[in-house]
């Protein structure tokens, strides 16, 4: 350690980072994005077993449903293609309520993350590059789906670019959907209650077309599935499989997801600011 | 830390540091008080740190040490006063305080999945140092805090010391002018207590880095701090170089361990021309005399006389920090959780043995 300042003079701060008021803006915050999604990226590469099951989860069910529901198919609407069916359900147990929400409260919870408050980070970072780290796995989770997908014969009337569509879209749901666990994860910094936050999934999940369609529905179920995103969600996915570009489907489909995201990432933004005010 | 590395200052590639004041104090805190609802944490404290300087602050857990820290380092706001850190006010400019400082907090706080080494990178990064200057500023931190090959382990193979001089390394990454220590030293052994002593003693004296050490370790006050302030409920209750707070209550102490009439035995002390002052913890009573050899007998002698007393121990000693605080609080810190020292604060005077060990008391 030089002694280049003397004691009683501090040593001075020579930074090359533009300083509040001079610039940096959006190559700043890029950067800051980039580089809180690349730690969460490189933690999920060292958690797989937090990868698994997310993996394992849209195979079983694509299997227990293909199996289940391909013999009744066969007899009450022959011709009727159970596996495109439900390929876009897979793709929705997959991408579904993957976030790095448990992540983020181990930072709270063990002072990570006032750790980062005390950088001059931007604070939409701290949100933003999580989610981004969570694209990037969403995608790469719904590439064994799509290749499942295929391996069973369900091919795509939109080809590759169809293809990469209903990825973009799934991927889009799934950001949409982790505002919940994100804005319980800052709200509470309690992992039990960011646990608890799956549960939102079942409804989204269930209360749809996620085993017939909506024709087929009836009753309470076919009432409350009219007012479920995900409705319209596996609407558009399924278009892109059977129908082609159809836009009323895919327009649809991104409505709903982008009225999720709305309030879903409303409620994390409201919570990061309580979270990283100093109040 | 036994690396003689030498930290260079990190130079800039660009002129847009912005002008450092001069001639002011590194951290000025003027009436800050902060409430918690009904809870009041802190009570109009007010200090000065010169730059340069190592402040010791102490006080036993909950007297507000750490609130304070926070509300210097821009975690937390002030409820009413105002405080400048390196000139800059921290309710008013948060970003450009947390350049200007680096902050060890009370728990380490690293992220136990990464390693040493990415997380210095991703702080680097944070505070905008180009990538080479990072490289290099990162090797010499490295070296520094004397982490070796483990820098490439995950952090959550860290032994408590370890993740400690690694949470220093991250607090100067950017090259702070002022450091903020917070129980830098609780929970670790002797040895990685002095190390990172030692490391502090370096930054200070070699950087001119301005320390502000938090602690309720009456020994690591004693030996880092210049001045040390003593908070109790939200107070500044005294403040001074360590030397000048011992001198203040007297040139020797007299402790005395008690069974019985503990107050018939102040009285008995109060009553002696030696004793300047007695103070009463519990059971222990501490005579403040100006010649404790002298005072010694004479104490034994009269406490010997009290009815209902019977002395447990007595010895005498140069008074501690410890001391201090129980003359202006009325109680003592080194019960409120504080680990035993490293080595002793003072080269202890042989104790005396009751006068009536093992007597009947009368």
């Amino acid at each position: 350690m030089t002694a280049n300042t003397q004691a009683g003079s501090a040593a001075a701060l020579r930074l090359s980072r533009p300083r509040p008021g001079r610039g940096g803006g959006a190559g700043r915050f890029v950067g800051d994005l980039l580089s809180v999604a690349g730690r969460a990226t490189r933690q999920l590469r060292r958690e797989l077993a937090f990868v698994i099951p997310a993996l394992i989860i849209p195979i079983f069910f694509y299997g227990v449903n293909v199996g289940s529901l391909e013999g009744i198919a066969a007899a009450a609407a022959p011709g009727f293609d159970v596996k495109a069916f439900q390929l876009p359900v897979a793709i929705i147990f997959a991408v579904t309520g993957v976030s790095r929400a448990n992540a983020l409260v181990q930072d709270i919870s063990g002072g990570y993350f006032e750790r980062l408050l005390l950088t001059p980070v931007n604070r939409l970072a701290l949100l933003l590059g999580l989610m981004a780290a969570d694209f990037v796995l969403i995608v790469a989770l719904s590439i064994p789906v799509i290749l499942m997908g295929w391996i069973t014969g369900v091919t795509f009337v939109t080809g590759m670019p169809g293809i990469l569509a209903f990825i973009l879209m799934a991927a889009l749901w799934g950001i949409a959907f982790n505002g919940f666990p994100y804005a319980i994860a800052l709200k509470t910094g309690n992992p039990s209650a960011v646990g608890a936050s799956f549960i939102l999934f079942f409804p989204f999940a269930f209360l749809t077309t996620a085993y017939v369609p909506e024709q087929a529905l009836s009753g309470w179920l076919a009432a409350v599935a009219q007012f479920n995103p995900v409705t319209y969600l596996l609407a558009g996915l399924r278009s892109l499989i059977n129908v082609g570009w159809d836009v009323p489907s895919i327009g649809g489909a991104m409505l709903a997801t982008g009225l999720v995201a709305a309030v879903s990432l409303s409620l994390a933004l409201v919570a990061l600011r309580g979270r990283v005010s100093n109040g | 830390m036994t690396t003689e590395t030498e930290l260079a200052p990190i130079e800039s590639t660009a002129s847009s540091s912005s002008p450092r004041p001069t001639h002011e104090p590194a951290i000025r805190a003027t009436g800050v008080r902060r409430l918690f609802g009904e809870t009041v944490a802190l009570d109009g404290v007010d200090v000065e740190v010169q730059p340069g300087e190592i402040y010791g602050f102490l006080g036993p857990n909950g007297a507000g040490k750490t609130t304070l820290v926070r509300v210097l380092t821009t975690l937390l706001k002030a409820s009413g006063g105002n405080a400048l850190v390196a000139g800059v006010d921290v309710a008013k400019d948060t970003e450009t305080v947390r350049y200007r400082i680096g902050v060890a907090l009370q728990e380490a706080s690293l992220d136990p999945g990464q390693t040493g080494r990415e997380l210095l990178e991703l702080q680097a990064r944070l505070f905008g140092i180009p990538k080479a200057l990072s490289k290099t500023r990162v090797a010499e931190l490295i070296d520094l805090v004397d982490l070796g090959d483990a820098i490439d382990r995950r952090v959550g193979t860290y032994s408590g010391g370890m993740r400690r001089r690694l949470d220093l390394a991250l607090a100067l990454v950017h090259d702070p002018e002022i450091l903020f220590l917070d129980e830098p030293t609780t929970g670790l052994d002797p040895v990685s207590r002095r190390q990172i002593w030692d490391e502090v003693r370096r930054l200070n004296r070699e950087q001119g880095l301005t320390v502000f050490l938090t602690t309720q370790y009456l020994e690591e006050a004693d030996e880092l701090a210049n001045r040390v302030g003593i908070i109790a409920n939200g107070r500044i209750v005294a403040e001074g170089t360590p030397d000048e707070l011992k001198r203040s209550i007297g040139r020797d102490v007299v402790v005395v361990q008690v069974e019985g009439d503990v107050a018939a035995a102040r009285a008995a002390l109060e009553a002696l021309d030696d004793v300047e002052h007695v103070r009463t913890a519990g059971d222990e009573l501490t005579a403040v005399v100006s010649d404790g050899p002298a005072a010694v007998p004479v104490i034994a002698v009269a406490l010997n006389e009290v009815e209902h007393v019977r002395v447990l121990q007595l010895s005498f000693r140069r008074p501690s920090l410890d001391d201090v605080f129980l003359e202006v609080t009325g109680a003592r810190i080194a019960g409120a959780g504080a680990a035993p020292p490293s080595e002793p604060l003072h080269t202890p005077a042989p104790a005396y043995p009751s006068a009536r060990a093992g007597g009947a008391s009368r």
